[in-house]
Parts: structure tokens; sequence; C-alpha cells
């Protein structure tokens, strides 16, 4: 028996602070509050970047909008129209006022409000970036779990393999060679676009994203074609995801593996699959969403070249398509799209970070 | 001493390395019975991967072999998993050193507890439940309820391997195995947390494996310890006995701790020697 002297009640271990549970709540509201304001100045952060950039361009709005061949007089109407001969910060408070009203201004290549296009083009790009991730995701986290897990293992092994492809292969070679095989010789999946022909325009446009629409309106033979389409393009976007991904579960895995708590769960007498998944995968689950947020915003930005090569309409093409025609307001209303979705998708993976790790502040 | 709980002769334990294999426990025997055994020794000595080697624990590629290892009077010896995986936790079980990194920072304490127990006793969660708070009560925590929702970085080191003695404990084992258990302790709840454990095992009737680099906590906690050297079982004394200790490396442990009845002007280095890797110890007590 241990000779402990004076044995009376426990030392007070915890400072006896009632109910941890109400503690939690209140910390949690704190927290939402400063989530929202440092929301509020990214966007605005980013708003003034773009403003910045479409003032310092060497190009001249006025001259796209009025033309070349305008007199002093068209062109004095159009700056003042513009409100440019007002000071800076009224500029931006303008311009500002516009974003927030989804006017962008008007694209001079397409000829439509800016607003329009990226209404066309992100939907095919979120549709595609989303399918990618989606199969980055169901195939990359337990790869990498299983690969963790197995290290040294066969499966690891292929998954190092699978991620230096991934990592050294150009996406447009092989997007190329895809298109190839199971579109020419195969005839396995559907050509470069996102549809056929015959169902071009046929579903009615709900959210921009045709497997969603057609599914909407029941249209299965559209489905089915987009489906055919798109899954090529995805398969691609998924692999390097997967690669992306299955890496960086391992890692992350890998040390959680190695932690004493894994031991103890063993102890108890779990089964390994429980000690993996149950104890071990929870731990990784707040650096994994940051991982796969990250990713899935890469892939929102439209992979250019896989657009090219699969003819995708996507934004990707579309901003550099706008770029390269000195084309001001496409440019910057597309970076203010891509970026606000940076800017979501980092609000999204920190409140699931709250809301999964209870030693979160 | 009756039918001892657990019955080890020449548990080796070895690790392939670059330079050849590594062998971390050479030859160690023991009974245990329903008793409280120390394990002491120097860092690197093995105690850990002993315990380790009891609960199947040690993880290709080390390698476990023994001339016998029984449990209850049945052979435990590489057990395939499965079966080793019903007595991990239901009859042996094991507290390690650190309760920060021992429970899952994930998990409510609740959940922890109720994990085990639900698993071995296959009660519904309900049971699982007032046992979780019963063990809780049970390791002297005032407020069980509060405690079985928090989280474990919300509870203090002590209070947290109390936790982990009540998770342990909660399927009933007949064999506790407490790796260094107090060492990551405030020396000011150290006692506390000791003395809980040994009221629990000692109202069971368990047997408990308690490893320790403390000889003087080990001598007034257990009541027979083991001192390991190398891999080796160097010596084996009734903890009463522990001054008339006889092996050299013994008796250097001993001087090397400051002493309360006379003064130390300086504590001796421990010396070692490489004779006593390979001499094997008389086994003292046994079934
Ligand atoms: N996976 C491994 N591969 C190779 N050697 C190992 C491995 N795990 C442990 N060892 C070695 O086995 C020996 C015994 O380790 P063990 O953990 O049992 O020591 P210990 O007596 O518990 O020491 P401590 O008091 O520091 O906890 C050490 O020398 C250690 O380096
Ligand atoms: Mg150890």
């Amino acid at each position: 028996m241990v000779k402990t002297p004076g044995q009376g009640g426990l030392p007070p271990v915890n400072g006896g602070a009632p109910g941890f549970g109400r503690i939690r709540l209140r910390r949690r509201a704190k927290n939402v509050g400063g989530v929202a304001l440092s929301l509020v100045l990214t966007l605005l952060g980013l708003l003034l970047v773009t403003f910045i950039i479409g003032r310092v361009m060497p190009i001249d709005p006025v001259l796209k909008v009025v033309g070349e061949r305008a007199t002093q007089a068209q062109y004095d109407a159009a700056y003042q129209a513009m409100g440019l001969d007002k000071p800076l910060w009224q500029q931006f408070l303008r311009y500002m006022a516009e974003v927030l009203r989804g006017d962008f201004g008007r694209s001079i290549s397409t000829g439509h409000p800016v607003i329009d296009d990226l209404k066309r083009v992100f939907p095919a790009t979120f549709e595609l970036a989303a399918l990618g991730t989606l199969i980055g995701v169901f195939v990359g986290v337990p790869l990498g779990v299983i690969a963790a897990a197995r290290r040294g293992g066969w499966i690891d092994q292929i998954a190092r393999v699978v991620a230096l492809v991934g990592y050294s292969m150009p996406i447009f070679w092989l997007g190329l060679m895809g298109l190839l095989l199971f579109y020419g010789i195969l005839g396995w999946v559907g050509g470069p676009g996102r549809q056929g022909i015959i169902y071009d325009g046929m579903v009615p446009t709900v959210t921009g994203m045709i497997l969603i629409d057609s599914l909407l309106a029941s249209d299965w033979g559209a489905f089915r074609d987009a489906f055919s389409h798109i899954i090529l393009p995805a398969s691609l976007l998924g692999y390097f995801s997967l690669a992306y991904i299955s890496r960086m579960t391992r890692s992350f895995m890998l040390e959680q593996l190695s932690a004493e708590y894994v031991t103890t769960a063993r102890v108890k007498g779990l089964s390994e699959r429980r000690v993996i998944w149950g104890h071990a995968f929870r731990n990784i689950l707040v650096p994994l969403i940051t991982v796969i947020a990250l990713s899935f915003g890469g892939l929102l930005e439209g992979s250019v070249l896989t657009e090219i090569v699969f003819s995708w309409p996507g934004i990707g093409q579309y901003i550099t398509k706008a770029l390269l025609a000195g084309d001001m307001n496409a440019v910057l209303g597309g970076t203010v799209l891509v970026g606000t979705c940076f800017v979501l998708l980092n609000l999204i993976s920190d409140i699931l970070y709250r809301v999964l790790d209870p030693r979160a502040k | 001493m009756s039918d001892p709980l657990l019955s080890i002769r020449d548990l080796r334990v070895s690790f392939p390395t670059r330079s050849g294999l590594f062998q971390a426990v050479r030859g160690v025997s023991f009974d245990l019975g329903r008793e409280r055994l120390g394990v002491v020794g120097e860092s690197g000595s093995g105690k850990s991967m002993t315990g380790r080697a009891i609960l199947g624990l040690v993880r290709p590629p080390g390698k476990v072999t023994a001339e016998r290892m029984d449990l209850g009077g049945q052979s435990i010896l590489n057990l395939p998993e499965s079966k080793m995986r019903a007595l991990r936790g239901a009859r042996i079980s094991m507290v390690m050193q650190d309760p920060k990194f021992s429970l899952n920072p994930v998990m409510t304490v609740g959940q922890q507890i109720m994990e085990s127990y639900r698993l071995h006793s296959g009660q519904g969660g309900r049971a699982a439940r007032d046992k979780a708070l019963d063990m809780l009560r049970a390791v002297q925590i005032r407020d069980p309820e509060r405690v079985f929702d928090a989280y474990p970085h919300e509870v203090s080191g002590g209070m947290g391997q109390r936790i982990m003695i009540a998770m342990m404990l909660a399927p009933d084992p007949e064999i506790l195995i407490a790796d260094e258990p107090t060492s990551a302790l405030d020396v000011s709840v150290r006692n506390e947390v000791l003395r809980i454990m040994d009221k629990l095992v000692t109202e069971r009737g368990m047997g408990l494996i308690f490893i320790s680099h403390d000889l003087n906590l080990v001598a007034q906690f257990c009541d027979r310890v083991l001192i390991m050297y190398a891999g080796q079982v160097v010596e084996e004394l009734a903890a009463k006995d522990l001054h008339n200790a006889r092996h050299p490396y013994t008796q250097g442990l001993l001087n090397s701790l400051p002493r309360l009845d006379h003064q130390v002007d300086r504590l001796a280095v421990l010396q070692r020697q490489d004779s006593w890797r390979d001499q094997t110890p008389p086994l003292r007590s046994g079934a």
C-alpha cells in the first residue's frame, strides 16, 4: 500500500468549473463572430486587389468601351459616365456596390455582361471540379489510409507509384492519350465538349450543371450523354487530386498511428479496423478537410489545360481568353468569383474544424 | 502460491536491424500471482517490451519467442491475432505513461471508457454508461457525469491517469500492466493515483505488473521486485528484502538513491559490467 499522509478528499484538479458544455457553446458563439469578421475583411481585401489591378493595368477601359475612333467628346462623356473623374475612394465604393449587385460590366470579347458569362462557364467548371474531387476523395482517402496502415506493403507501393505518376505526368498529354484510347479507339466515352450535338440545349438550365439539370428534368438520355462526356476529364482531374490527397492522407495517418492513444486502443482489444478508422482516422479529419478544400479550390480555378484539351467551356478557358484579349472586366469578374470561392472554402473548412475538433478554441 | 495468473519462461523479443538482430528482451522468466510485482531497470533495459510482448503488441518485424507464456494455465504464446484480441483488455490490460497522449483527443472520456467495456461485456449503451460512471466514481472522480462528457484536454494529468485506470479496469481484467503510470505526473498527485490504483487492484484480487525507474516507489508499493538489466532479469527479491540485494547492479541502484537515514555526501555513480549481460539468475519464487 502506498503510504500517503492525510487522505482527505482529492486536490481540486479542475478548479471545479461548472458546465463544460455551456462554456463550449459560448466560446463557439464568440468564434462565429470572429469568423464572420475575418470573412468580410478578406473579401474586402480581394475587391481592393482586383480594383487596383483594374486601375493600374495599361489598358484604357474607356477606349475599350468607345472604340479607337471615338471623338474626344464621346471619350469624355464615357469617362465621366464610368466615374473615372471622381476620387479613387469614391471609385472604389462604386466598384464595391457594383460587385455586390453582381455587375462586373460588359465583356468586350463576348459582348455579354460578364455576370451572364460567368453563370454559363462557372457551373461547367464546378461540375467538373466537384466530380474530380469526389473521385479524389473516395479513392485517395482510403488508399492513403490503407497505405499507412500497411506501410511498405503492396498497396503502399501502388499508392506510391500512383502519386509519383500523378505528380510527374503532364496533364494535357494524359488527357490526349485518354481521349485517343477511350474515345477514339474504344469508343467508351463521349468526345470533347460537355454534350453530344443532339442533346445540346435540350435540357432547361437550372443550375447550369448538366448532370444535375438533366436529373431535374428526368431526362435520362441527356444525363447519360453528359456523364459520358464528363467522366474522362473528371477522372483525369480526379487522378491528380487523388495523387495529392492519398499522399497527404498517408502522412497524416502515419503520424497518428505512432501516437500512444492508438496503442491504448489496441490494448483495449479493439479490432485493427476500429483502431484505424474509429480512432486514428478521426484525428486526421481536420487537416484532411483542409487538404481536400485546397485541392477542390485549385480545381475550381479551372484547369486551363484540361479545359482546352476537352473543349470544356469552363472558367479557366474563359479567363485565359479574356486575358489574351485584354478584356479586363471579364478577367476581374472571374477573379473575384474564384477568389470568393477560395474564401468560402476556407470558411467551410474552418467551421468544420471547430465542429470536429473539441480542442478548437 | 497457488496457480499463477501468468507464467513466463525464457521470453525473448528481438528486432532485425541493419547491424544484425537486436535483442531487447533476452530470456525473461517470472510468475505472477495475485500480487504486485515491480519491474525496475534503467532506460532501454526491456521493461516495456516485456509488457508489450505479454499483450501481443510487439509489431512486426519484432519477434517474440518463449519457452512458455501461460495465462491462467493456457498458452498465449503467438496466439492468432483474433484470439489475442479477445484477451487484450478483457483479461490483461495496460496503463501507459502519459495520459496526455494515451487518451484519444477527439473522443469524450465516457465514449472511451464505454468502448472497451461494451466490446468485452457485450452490454448495451445504458449498462455501459452506468458502468463507466461507476468506474469514474471508483477512481474517486467527484463529478463523474461532468467528466464523462469531457474531452481529454479538459482534464488534468492526475485525473487523466485515473480515467485511464477506470477505462482499463472496466472490463474486469485479471492482470494490469502499469508502465510507469506516474512518471508523467506531478509529484503532488502521484501518490494519489498510485493509492487508487493499488486499492482497486487489491480489492479485485488482480495481478499487477508495475514498471518503474523508481526503486523507492517500487519498494514501498510492491510485494516483489524484478531487477532488469540489458534485457534480462538480474535479480528477483521480495520488496522488503531489497536492502539485502546481492547483485552488484541492484546494489548500485540502491547506492545511487539519496537516503534519509544517514548522510550521503556523494551519490554513487552506477557502475555496469559487461559480465552481467550474460548470467542467468536463479528463479526464486514460482508456481
Ligand atoms: N521497434 C523497435 N526496433 C528496434 N529496437 C527497439 C524497438 N522498440 C524498442 N526497441 C529497443 O528495445 C530496447 C528495450 O526497450 P524498452 O522500451 O522495453 O525499454 P524500457 O526498459 O521500457 O526503457 P524506458 O525506461 O526508457 O521506458 C531499447 O533499447 C529499444 O531501443
Ligand atoms: Mg518503457
